[in-house]
C-alpha cells in the first residue's frame, strides 16, 4: 500500500501567508486540541509538568529573522553606534552623515513567523519508506496519513520526511502526522462553514487557507498563483501540495509619494522668514 | 541524527553475522561440502552457529528497537516500496536458505546444501545491501545519500564477518580451507574499509545541508537565522534529527574507527602471518577491534548525519 | 491496495455550550464541546463580535486550564509561616465566618483598614460596588500598573481611548500606526484586524524598539529607543505643521483648538478657557464682524461687545511676533468673540485676542503651533534621541499626511452633526493609529499618550472613517463624570464608587495637610488623575502604614508576590515582614485565587475560585465593555460543569466557589447595604441572580441586552428574571449594532449620541468637545501656583507644576536620568535611605546589589546604558499560562534578547550567561543575539518565569530553574527613592523605564538563572504522561 496512487485530481492543502503570520501559536494549539481526541490521537505529553515537556505536536511555529541585504552594513551599525549617546538635539546632523536615507531603508531586517505542519506531498518519501504500509497517500484527496493500527513505530517515515511533519509517540509506540483534519473537512456533524481543518479555523489573521489545490479556480490556486506561492525544499522532489505566500516586499521607503510636502497654503502675502510661522494660519477662513 | 544504540548493534552484528556466514559459505563451497573433514565440523558448525547468532541478536535488537515489537510482522508486506521491508524479507530468506542448507546435509542432499548456501551467501550481502539502501535511499540526510555508503555496508559487513570467521576457526584449533588467501583477503578489506571510510568522510565533509532560505520559502530575502524555536525544550524532531557530535570529537572518533578496522586487524594479521602460534590469540583480536570499529563507525554514520529538517531549527 | 475505512464524520461532541472564553481578558466568544462529560474541543463561535470564530493558542489550550493540577481545591487556612505554603484545608462555613470576623471589627471601626485590590478580573463593577459599600476608600483594581496612562490619557482629551475603549477602521484604513502594541487587551480583533489591512494592501508601521509579532509584519519597523515616543510624535507634528498639512476644519468642528486661553500670568484663571457668563467657551469669530444679537444662532450676548484683536503690548520693545501681528491686523480686522460650539461661525486659530474685561487671550491652536513648531521639536534635533533617522521621521510624516488628504475616501452615509446640519456623506481620515504599553508603561505615558492623540487630531483622524474609532459606550464627556468617593454615609457606605475621575484638586483624596489619603497613594498630589488606584504602591505602603496601617489586605486575581509586583524580592520580605512584636506588618491577607499560584503562599486565607468554565460572570458594559465599534455589546459566562463534579488532579472532589458569590455572601455577612435585604437576609442568591436583579441605577444593571419584564428592552429597562436564559440562548453574549449613520463622528454625531443616551452610557446627548488644551490639567497647575482651595503642600508644588502642562509635553522617563544624575557610590544607599531601610534584611538574601564598578563599563553612555524591557507572548497570559501542559510547552523558559551589535560590545556569545544590573539589583540569566531589537534596548518575553514549585510545576522546571523575571531589578520607586516608579500625573507604574547594564557571568556548568527563592511546595504532580483525548478515541 506504501506505493503511490496516481496523482489525484484534488489535491488538499494548506497555504500559508507568511506576510499575514504574527506568529501566536494558535494554529498550534488549535490542532492539538482538535487531534488530541481525534483520529490521530491523543497526541501525548510526556512529563507534561516537569523539567522536559516533550510533547506531540503537528504542527509547529518557528521564527526566524531575515537579515535584509545590507543589514551588516557598517553605516547601519555605525548609525546605531551613533545613536547610542544621549546626543540630543544636534545629533541629527551628524547621523544624517552617516546614515543615507536608501542605505537604512534597504538594510531593514525582517522577522518572519513560520508554521511548519505536513504539506501532504505528491511523492512523499516518508510513504514508500513505510515497511508496513501503515504510512499511505489518499487516492481521493492526496491526504497522506497514517494508519496507527498498523504502524510498527519503527520512525523511518520520520526520516524521510524533509519537513519535519511526522511525530513519533514512544508512549503510543506509534507514528502521528497532521491528518489534514480529514474528520473535520468532511465531517457531516458540523455545520458546513466549520469543515475547514482547525488551524485554519482558528487563525485569528486568517493567514491560513485550505482548499483543492489540484483545482485551477479554487481560491487557493488563484492565491498561489497572485501571491507567488512557493513550494519548500523544491530540489527534493516530494512536490509538496501546501504552499507558503512569501513576504510582499517591506514599504519602508517611498511607497506612496512621500516627497516632503510643500506648505500647501502657507499665506502668500506672508514672508515666512520674516514671521512667526503661526501666524500662516492668521487669514486661514475656517468653517465649523 | 540520533544514534540509537539498538539500531547500530543492530547493522553492526547483522552486518558481521552475513558477513560470516558469506564467508562461511565460501570456506565449505571451496572445499566442497563432502570434504569438510569430521576434524573440522565443530568449527564449521561454530561459524555457522555464531553466523546465526549475530545476525537474530542484531534482528532482535532492531525489533526490540520498534514502537510496536509485535507487529513487526507487517513489515515484511511492502516489499515493493520499501528498503526497511525488503531487508526484513531478505533476512527471512536467509533464515529460509541456511535452513535449507542444514536440511540438506541432514537428509544428504548436498545438491540441496550447495544450492541452499550458495542462495545464503547471496542473500546474506542482498540483506546487508538492503540495510545499507535504507539510510542510502533518504535524500533527507544527504550524507547518508552518498554513492560510498552501500560499498561500505558490504565491505565492512565482509570485513568483520571474514575477521570473526578466521578467528572462530583458529579458536577452534584448525585452519581455515582458505587459510593464506583468507589472510590476505582480510588484509585487503582492512585496507578496503580505510580508504572506503576515507572516502565517505571526505565526501560527507563537503556536503551542504540546503539553505534555510530555500526551506522556508524566503529565496531571495536574506539571511534566515532562527529567532525562536517552536518549543524551547527538545522535541521528537531535535531529538531524533538533531544529534550533532563535535567535530573535534569526531575527528578523533574517526581515527579511532581506522585504529580499529584495519590497524589492529592488520597487525594482527600479519603476527598470524608471520609469528607461529600467534594467530590464536591475533585474530580473535582483530576480529574483536573490527566489530568495536565497525560499531563506532555506525555511531559516527548516524552522529554525523545531519538531517534536512534540522535547517529549520 | 485498499486504504483504511476512516470514520469521516465522528460525532464530536454529545453538546455545544457557548460562553465566553477567559484564557486572557479579550474575552472571545467560544463554543464548548462536551463529549462523555468533558471538554472535546474549544473553538471560537463564528457569530460573536468580538473574535467571529478565531481563537488563539491561549483560547485553544482552554482544556489544559480547565483540568489544570494546580487548580485549588477546598479554602486554605495558613498554619505555617506565612510564606511557606503550609496550609490547612477548611470547609466554605469555616472559611467564610473567619472572614467575616475579621472583616466585621474593620467595618465598625473604620473601614479604611481593609485595602480590596482585585487583579485581572473584569467584575470590577461588583468589586468596586461592594467596596464602596465596605466603606473603604482603599480600592483599586490593577489599571493602576498596567494601562491606566492610555484610559487616562484617552478619556481626558478624547472621551475614549485606545486601550480596548477604541480601535482602528479595519475596514478603511489605509495607513496603520501601531505604537508600543505587543498583544494588547484585544488579542483577536486587532489580529482579524490586521489580516484585512494585510489583505486590502494597507501601510503598517510598527513604533516599537522590537520587531516581533504585529512587528515582524509591519511593512515598516520604527526601532526608537524605549521612552521617546512623545518626541517622535511632536517631531511628527512638528512637521504637519511645517508644512500646513493639517485639518483645521477638524481641529475646530470637534476639538477645543479654537478655545481661547486666558493669558494673564498670576490670575487665578490664568491659563483656562475664556468663557461667557453661561460658562461656555469662547472663540474669535473671524466672520462674525457686526453679528445683531440674535442674528446668528448660539452666538452669546457679548459677543457684540467685541473688540478686535489687538496687537499684544510689549513690555521691552518689539518682538517679531509682535510686528507679526501688527502685519497680519490688516488682515483680520474684524470679528466678534462668540460662543465656540456655535454653528456656522469661522473660528480664529491663531492670534491674539483681548478679551472684554481687556486681558490677552489666543486660541488653543496658536499655542500648540507655538510650542511644537520650535526647532527643539524638528526631526533633525529629535533624531538621534529617538534613534530614528530625520529623514524617515520627515518622510512617515508625509505619508501620514497624504493617507489622511489624499485619500478620497468617503462613505456614502448620510448623518446629522449635532448642530442639526445634515451631512451627505462622511468625510474619511484613513490613518489609524493604536497605542499600547509602549506607550503606558512609561513615566511620561501619559503625556505620550496625549501627543499621539493630538497628532491624529490634527490629521482629523479620531472617528472619520478609516482612522481611530471609538466602542461604545464612548466617547462619552471629558473626563468622565464620576469621580472618586471620599467620603462615608451615615451608613458606612462611600459616597461614591471609590474609583473615578478626578475634575479638578478638589477630588483629590488628600488630607488636610496635602498628604494622601489612601493606602496606594493615588489621587494624592504625586499622582493625582491615578483613575485607576495605585495597586503597585500597596504593598510597601501596607508595610510601612503609610498614611495609616492597614488590618487586611483583600486580593483577587492577582500574583502580588510576583509577576505583578515591582522590586518582587522586596515585596515578598514585606508581606512576611513582622514588626517588633512578632505580628504581621501586614495583619492580615486574604486572598481569592483559581490555582496554585506563587501569591496563594503569602495568603493567610485562600478563597478558592472555580475554573472560567464553572462560573456565572458578566462582561458588563459598566466594566471593559467588548464592544466594536459599529456595536455595543456585553456577555455572560455561565456554568459548563458544576465545580463540584470536577476533581483535582489527585481524582478529589474539588469545593471551590466563584469569588463574585462569595463576596455577595460575605456582604451578606457583614450586612453590607445593598447586600441584604429588609430582613438582614441575603439580597441576592448569588452572583447570577446580582447580575439580573442588581441596578445600579434605574433600569441600568450589569447587563444590557433582553431588559425588561420581557426581555425586550435593551439597555435600559426594568430587570428580567429570564434575562441569562436569554443570553445563553442566544451565545452567552448580547450585542447592539449602532445605527449606520451613526458609526463615525460619535462626538458630534447627533444619532450616535442620541443612540448612546437611550442605551443609558450618557446622561445627556452633548457632543463632546475634545481637548487638545486640557483645562483639568491647568487646574492642577494653578494650584501648584497657589490658586484656589486646594493646594498642594510645598515639596509638591514645582512637580505638579512640571508635569500638569495643559498641552502634552515629553520629558526624559525618570529612572533614565536618576540613575545617571547620582554619583556611582551612592546610588544604593541614598536610595536605601530614601525610602527607609530595605523591607527586612531578608531582600539581601537573595538580590544581590548591583555591583558599582569603579569606572562604569561604558564610559560616556553611562552606568545603565541599555534600557530593557518586556513583551506579552502571545501563546501565554502572564503567569497563567505556565500551568498549561500544553502552553508551557512553548516557551518553557524565557531568555534575554540582545542585539548582535551590543553582544559584541560587551563580548557576550549567544547562550551565555549574563549578569543584569539595574539600580535595584542584579539577575543573572542566559542571553541570545537576535537582531530583532534596538541595540540600545534588551528584552525578554514577560511572566515565563517562576518561582519554584508554584503552579504545581515540578521544582526543576525550566519555568523555575532557567526563566527569569525583569521585574526582580524593577524598583518600585524611582531610582532617588522619593516617588512610586510611576507617571507623576496618573501613577501608572513605569515598568518599560527599566535601565541596564551587562555583562557576561562567570561560567556557569549548568544554566540556572539568578535570584532563586525557596521552593513553594504545594505538592507533586504525577509526571506520567499526559494523553488527553485516549478516551475520546474509538478503536
Ligand atoms: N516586568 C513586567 N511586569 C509586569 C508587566 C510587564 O509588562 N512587565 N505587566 C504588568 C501588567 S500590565 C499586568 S496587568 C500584570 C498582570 O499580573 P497579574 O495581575 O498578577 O496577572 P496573572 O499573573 O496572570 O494572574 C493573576 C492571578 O489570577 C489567577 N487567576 C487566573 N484565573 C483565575 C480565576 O478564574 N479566578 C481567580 N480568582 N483567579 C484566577 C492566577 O492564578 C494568578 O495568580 O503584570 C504586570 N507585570
Ligand atoms: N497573550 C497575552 N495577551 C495579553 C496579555 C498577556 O499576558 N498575554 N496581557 C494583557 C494585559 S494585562 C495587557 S496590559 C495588555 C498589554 O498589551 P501590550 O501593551 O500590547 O503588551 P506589552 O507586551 O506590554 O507590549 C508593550 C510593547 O511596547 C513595546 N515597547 C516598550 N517600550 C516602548 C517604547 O518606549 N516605545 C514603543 N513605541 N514601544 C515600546 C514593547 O516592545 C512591546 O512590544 O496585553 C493583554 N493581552
Ligand atoms: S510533509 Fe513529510 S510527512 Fe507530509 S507528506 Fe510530505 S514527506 Fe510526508
Ligand atoms: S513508523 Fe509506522 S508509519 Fe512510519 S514507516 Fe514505520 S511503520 Fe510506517
Ligand atoms: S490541518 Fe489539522 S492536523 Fe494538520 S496542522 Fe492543521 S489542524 Fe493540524
Ligand atoms: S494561527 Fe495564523 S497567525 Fe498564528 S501562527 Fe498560525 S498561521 Fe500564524
Ligand atoms: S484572545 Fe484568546 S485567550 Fe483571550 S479571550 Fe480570546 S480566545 Fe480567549
Ligand atoms: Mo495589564
Amino acid at each position: 500500500m506504501t506505493g503511490l496512487p496516481a496523482p489525484s485530481q484534488r489535491k488538499l492543502g494548506l497555504v500559508i501567508d507568511l506576510d499575514t503570520c504574527v506568529g501566536c501559536h494558535a494554529c498550534a494549539v488549535a490542532c492539538k486540541q482538535w487531534n488530541a481526541g481525534g483520529i490521530a490521537g491523543p497526541l501525548t505529553d510526556e512529563n507534561p509538568y516537569g523539567a522536559e515537556p516533550f510533547g506531540v505536536w503537528f504542527n509547529r511555529v518557528h521564527s526566524y529573522e531575515v537579515a535584509g541585504l545590507g543589514t551588516r552594513d557598517p553605516g547601519l551599525r555605525r548609525q546605531d553606534a551613533g545613536a547610542n549617546g544621549e546626543a540630543g538635539p544636534k545629533g541629527g546632523a551628524q547621523e544624517r552623515s552617516v546614515l543615507g536615507k536608501a542605505q537604512a531603508e534597504s538594510a531593514v531586517p525582517m522577522t518572519v513567523h513560520f508554521p511548519r505542519s505536513c504539506l501532504h506531498c505528491e511523492t512523499p518519501a516518508c510513504v514508500t519508506v513505510c515497511p508496513t504500509g501503515a504510512s499511505y497517500k489518499r487516492a481521493s484527496d492526496g491526504i497522506v496519513l497514517v494508519d496507527e493500527d498498523k504502524c510498527i513505530g519503527c520512525k523511518l517515515c520520520s526520516w524521510a520526511c524533509p519537513y519535519g511533519a511526522r511525530e513519533y509517540s514512544a508512549v503510543e509506540g506509534v507514528m502521528k502526522k497532521c491528518t489534514l483534519c480529514v474528520d473535520r473537512i468532511y465531517n457531516e456533524q458540523l455545520d458546513e462553514t466549520e469543515r475547514v481543518p482547525a488551524c485554519v479555523q482558528a487563525c485569528p489573521t486568517r493567514a491560513r487557507h485550505f482548499g483543492d489545490l489540484g483545482d485551477p479556480d479554487s481560491d487557493v490556486s488563484k492565491l498561489v498563483v497572485e501571491r507567488n506561492g512557493r513550494d519548500l525544499l523544491p530540489e527534493l522532489g516530494y512536490k509538496p501540495t501546501n504552499k507558503y505566500l512569501p513576504p510582499r516586499p517591506r514599504r519602508a521607503g517611498a511607497t506612496t509619494d512621500a516627497t516632503p510636502v510643500t506648505p500647501s497654503s502657507a499665506g502668500e502675502s506672508l514672508d515666512a522668514n520674516q514671521l512667526p510661522p503661526v501666524l500662516r494660519w492668521l487669514d486661514r477662513v475656517l468653517s465649523r | 541524527m540520533n544514534p540509537a544504540f539498538s539500531v547500530i548493534l543492530f547493522t553492526t552484528l547483522s552486518g558481521a553475522g552475513y558477513g560470516l556466514w558469506f564467508w562461511w559459505v565460501l570456506d565449505a563451497f571451496s572445499l566442497g561440502m563432502a570434504r569438510i573433514g569430521p576434524e573440522r565440523w565443530f568449527a564449521w558448525l561454530l561459524a555457522a552457529a555464531v553466523g546465526g547468532v549475530l545476525v537474530t541478536v542484531g534482528l532482535l535488537s532492531s525489533v526490540f528497537h520498534l514502537g510496536k515489537p509485535a507487529r513487526a510482522w507487517r513489515a515484511f508486506s511492502q516489499w515493493r516500496t520499501s528498503w526497511l521491508s525488503r531487508e526484513g524479507v531478505a533476512s527471512l530468506l536467509a533464515y529460509a536458505a541456511f535452513v535449507a542448507c542444514f536440511a540438506g546435509l541432514y537428509f544428504g542432499r548436498s545438491d540441496l546444501a550447495m544450492g541452499a548456501s550458495i542462495t545464503l551467501a547471496v542473500i546474506a550481502l542482498a540483506t546487508v545491501c538492503c540495510t545499507a539502501m535504507i539510510y542510502a535511499c533518504l535524500k533527507t540526510v544527504p550524507a547518508w545519500r552518498q554513492p560510498l555508503v552501500l560499498p561500505g555496508y558490504l565491505l565492512l559487513a565482509l570485513h568483520t564477518g571474514g575477521l570473526v570467521h578466521v578467528a572462530l576457526f583458529v579458536l577452534a584449533g584448525v585452519q581455515p580451507a582458505l587459510s593464506a588467501q583468507s589472510l590476505a583477503i582480510l588484509a585487503t578489506t582492512s585496507l578496503a574499509c580505510a580508504w572506503v571510510k576515507e572516502g565517505y568522510w571526505h565526501a560527507i565533509d563537503r556536503i551542504e545541508l540546503p539553505s534555510r532560505a530555500a526551506a522556508t520559502a524566503l529565496e531571495g530575502f536574506g539571511d534566515v537565522t532562527p529567532f525562536e524555536r517552536p518549543h524551547t525544550e527538545a522535541n521528537y524532531l531535535t531529538r531524533e534529527m538533531g544529534f550533532v557530535v563535535a567535530r573535534k570529537h569526531s575527528r578523533k572518533l574517526r581515527l579511532f574507527v581506522l585504529l580499529l578496522l584495519t590497524i589492529v586487524p592488520l597487525l594482527a594479521l600479519l603476527a598470524s602471518a608471520l609469528l607461529h602460534g600467534a594467530a590464536v590469540f591475533a585474530l580473535p583480536l582483530a576480529a574483536l577491534a573490527a566489530l568495536a570499529g565497525a560499531f563506532v563507525e555506525r555511531w559516527l554514520f548516524f552522529a554525523e548525519a545531519k538531517h534536512v529538517v534540522m535547517v529549520y531549527y | 491496495m485498499s486504504e483504511p475505512k476512516l470514520d469521516l464524520s465522528p460525532s464530536p461532541s454529545d453538546e455545544v455550550k457557548t460562553t465566553t472564553c477567559y484564557m486572557c481578558a479579550c474575552r472571545c466568544g467560544i463554543k464548548v464541546w462536551l463529549k462523555d462529560g468533558s471538554i472535546r474541543y474549544i473553538q471560537g463561535n463564528p457569530a460573536h463580535p468580538v473574535n467571529k470564530g478565531v481563537l488563539c493558542a491561549k483560547g485553544s489550550a482552554g482544556i489544559m486550564q480547565h483540568y489544570s493540577p494546580a487548580r485549588l481545591s477546598r479554602p486554605l487556612l495558613r498554619v505555617g509561616e506565612r510564606g511557606k505554603g503550609e496550609f490547612r484545608e477548611i470547609d466554605w462555613e469555616e472559611a467564610l465566618s473567619i472572614a467575616t470576623a475579621w472583616l466585621k471589627p474593620i467595618r465598625e471601626r473604620n473601614p479604611d483598614e481593609l485595602a480590596f485590590f482585585t487583579g485581572r478580573d473584569q467584575s470590577q463593577a461588583l468589586t468596586g460596588w461592594w467596596a464602596q459599600q465596605f466603606g473603604t476608600i482603599n480600592y483599586a483594581a490593577h489599571g493602576g500598573f498596567c494601562s491606566v496612562n492610555m484610559a487616562a490619557g484617552g478619556l481626558y482629551t478624547l472621551g475614549g481611548s485606545f486601550w480596548e475603549f477604541g480601535e482602528p477602521d479595519w475596514e478603511h484604513a489605509r495607513y496603520l500606526m501601531l505604537w508600543g502594541v505587543a498583544e494588547d487587551h484585544d488579542s483577536n480583533p486587532i489580529k482579524l484586524g490586521l489580516g484585512k489591512l494585510k489583505a486590502r494592501g494597507a501601510k503598517i508601521v510598527s513604533v516599537n524598539p522590537i520587531r516581533s509579532g504585529y512587528g515582524a509584519v509591519a511593512d515598516e519597523w520604527i526601532g526608537i529607543r524605549p521612552g521617546t515616543d512623545g518626541l517622535f510624535a511632536f517631531a511628527l507634528i512638528h512637521e504637519l505643521l511645517r508644512t500646513d498639512r493639517i485639518d483645521l476644519d477638524y481641529l475646530v468642528r470637534y476639538t477645543n483648538a479654537h478655545h481661547l486661553v486666558i493669558d494673564d500670568p498670576g490670575a487665578a484663571d490664568d491659563g483656562m478657557i475664556a468663557r461667557d457668563g453661561e460658562g461656555r467657551a469662547l472663540c474669535w469669530d473671524r466672520l462674525g464682524s457686526s453679528p445683531s444679537p440674535g442674528e446668528r444662532e448660539g452666538v452669546m450676548d457679548r459677543a457684540d461687545s467685541a473688540t478686535p484683536p489687538q496687537p499684544s503690548p510689549s513690555e521691552e520693545g518689539e518682538g517679531a511676533e509682535n510686528q507679526a501681528y501688527r502685519h497680519a491686523l490688516g488682515v483680520v480686522a474684524e470679528g466678534a468673540f462668540v460662543d465656540a460650539d456655535a454653528p456656522g461661525i469661522s473660528p480664529a486659530v491663531v492670534g491674539e485676542y483681548t478679551l472684554p474685561d481687556g486681558r490677552r487671550a489666543r486660541p488653543v491652536f496658536h499655542l500648540l503651533a507655538q510650542r511644537y513648531l520650535d526647532p527643539q521639536y524638528s526631526p533633525d534635533a529629535v533624531a538621534a534621541r529617538c534613534g530614528i533617522p530625520a529623514d524617515t521621521i520627515r518622510r512617515i510624516a508625509g505619508e501620514l499626511a497624504q493617507a489622511a488628504f489624499d485619500s478620497g475616501l468617503t462613505l456614502p452615509i448620510a448623518w446629522t452633526d449635532t448642530h442639526g446640519r445634515r451631512h451627505e456623506e462622511m468625510i474619511g481620515r484613513p490613518v489609524a493609529m493604536h497605542a499600547m504599553r509602549g506607550i503606558a508603561a512609561h513615566s511620561n505615558g501619559f503625556h505620550t499618550c496625549r501627543a499621539l492623540h493630538l497628532l491624529q487630531l490634527l490629521l482629523g483622524a479620531v472617528d472619520a472613517p478609516g482612522s481611530f474609532r471609538y466602542q461604545p459606550p464612548y466617547p462619552r464627556p471629558i473626563p468622565p463624570a464620576n469621580r472618586p468617593g471620599k467620603a462615608r454615609r451615615a451608613d458606612g457606605t462611600l459616597d461614591a464608587g471609590p474609583l473615578g475621575y478626578v475634575h479638578g484638586p478638589e477630588d483629590l483624596l488628600v488630607d488636610a495637610n496635602g498628604a494622601p489619603r489612601r493606602i496606594d497613594h493615588a489621587f494624592s498630589w504625586a499622582y493625582p488623575l491615578a483613575a485607576h488606584g495605585m495597586m503597585h504602591a500597596t504593598i510597601r505602603n501596607a508595610w510601612a502604614g503609610d498614611p495609616q496601617r492597614i488590618d487586611t489586605l483583600m486580593m483577587f486575581m492577582a500574583n502580588m508576590s510576583w509577576n505583578s509586583a515591582m522590586n518582587t524580592a522586596e515585596t515578598m520580605c514585606m508581606l512576611t515582614d513582622k514588626d517588633a512584636r512578632g505580628q504581621y506588618k501586614i495583619p492580615r491577607i486574604i486572598y481569592a485565587d483559581a490555582y496554585a499560584s506563587e501569591m496563594v503562599a503569602y495568603a493567610d486565607l485562600v478563597l478558592p475560585d472555580t475554573t472560567y468554565l464553572e462560573r456565572f460572570d458578566a462582561i458588563s458594559l459598566l466594566d471593559r465593555p467588548i464592544s466594536d465599534a459599529d456595536c455595543a455589546a456585553d456577555a455572560i459566562r455561565h456554568p459548563i460543569f458544576d465545580s463540584a463534579t470536577q476533581p483535582d488532579a489527585d481524582g478529589r472532589p474539588r469545593d471551590v466557589r466563584g469569588f463574585q458569590s462569595v463576596l455577595l455572601d460575605l456582604g451578606a455577612r457583614l450586612q453590607l447595604p445593598g447586600m441584604v435585604d429588609a430582613a438582614d437576609a441575603p439580597a441576592y442568591r448569588d452572583y447570577a441572580d446580582y447580575m439580573v436583579r442588581h441596578q445600579r441605577a434605574p433600569g441600568v444593571g450589569l447587563l444590557a441586552g433582553w431588559r425588561g419584564a420581557e426581555g425586550t428592552l435593551e439597555g435600559k429597562g426594568p430587570p428580567n428574571p429570564k434575562q441569562l436564559e436569554a443570553y445563553i440562548a442566544h451565545g452567552g453574549f448580547w450585542h447592539a449594532p449602532i445605527p449606520e449613520s451613526a458609526r463615525y463622528y460619535k462626538m458630534a454625531n447627533r444619532d450616535y449620541l442620541a443612540w448612546s443616551q437611550q442605551m443609558g452610557f450618557i446622561g445627556k446627548a452633548e457632543p463632546v468637545v475634545l481637548q487638545i488644551y486640557s483645562e483639568t490639567l491647568q487646574k492642577f497647575r494653578l494650584a501648584a501656583r497657589g490658586h484656589g482651595p486646594v493646594q498642594p503642600p510645598e515639596r509638591e508644588r514645582a512637580r505638579v507644576e512640571q508635569y500638569f502642562d495643559p498641552l502634552p509635553i515629553w520629558y526624559a522617563p525618570f529612572e533614565g536620568e536618576q540613575v545617571e544624575e547620582q554619583p556611582v557610590e551612592s546610588s544604593l544607599s541614598s536610595a536605601g535611605k530614601a525610602r527607609g531601610e530595605r523591607a527586612a534584611e531578608c531582600t539581601n538574601a537573595y538580590m544581590s546589589s548591583a555591583a558599582s564598578p569603579a569606572t562604569p563599563p561604558d564610559g560616556d553612555r553611562g552606568r545603565f546604558p541599555l534600557s530593557a524591557i518586556t513583551q506579552r507572548p502571545m501563546f501565554m497570559y502572564h503567569a497563567w499560562g505556565s500551568q498549561n501542559a500544553w502552553l508551557r510547552q512553548i516557551a518553557t523558559r524565557n531568555y534575554l534578547y540582545v542585539h548582535p551589535d551590543t553582544a559584541a560590545r560587551y563580548d557576550i556569545a549567544d547562550g551565555d550567561m549574563v549578569n543584569v544590573d539595574s539600580h535595584n539589583g542584579r539577575i543573572t540569566v542566559q542571553a541570545r543575539c537576535v537582531g530583532n531589537v534596538q541595540p540600545d534596548t534588551v528584552w525578554t518575553w514577560n511572566a515565563i518565569g517562576k518561582r519554584r514549585g508554584a503552579w504545581r510545576l515540578a521544582a526543576d522546571a525550566p519555568e523555575g530553574r532557567q526563566g527569569f523575571l525583569l521585574n526582580h531589578l524593577i524598583g518600585d520607586r524611582t531610582p532617588k527613592g522619593d516617588y512610586v516608579n510611576a507617571d507623576p500625573v496618573t501613577g501608572q507604574a513605569a515598568w518599560f523605564d527599566l535601565r541596564v547594564r551587562i555583562e557576561r557571568a562567570a561560567v556557569h556548568d549548568e544554566i540556572s538563572s539568578q535570584p532563586q527563592f525557596p521552593t513553594i511546595s504545594v505538592g507533586n504532580v504525577s509526571p506520567d504522561p499526559l494523553r488527553y483525548g485516549a478516551a475520546f478515541r474509538k478503536r
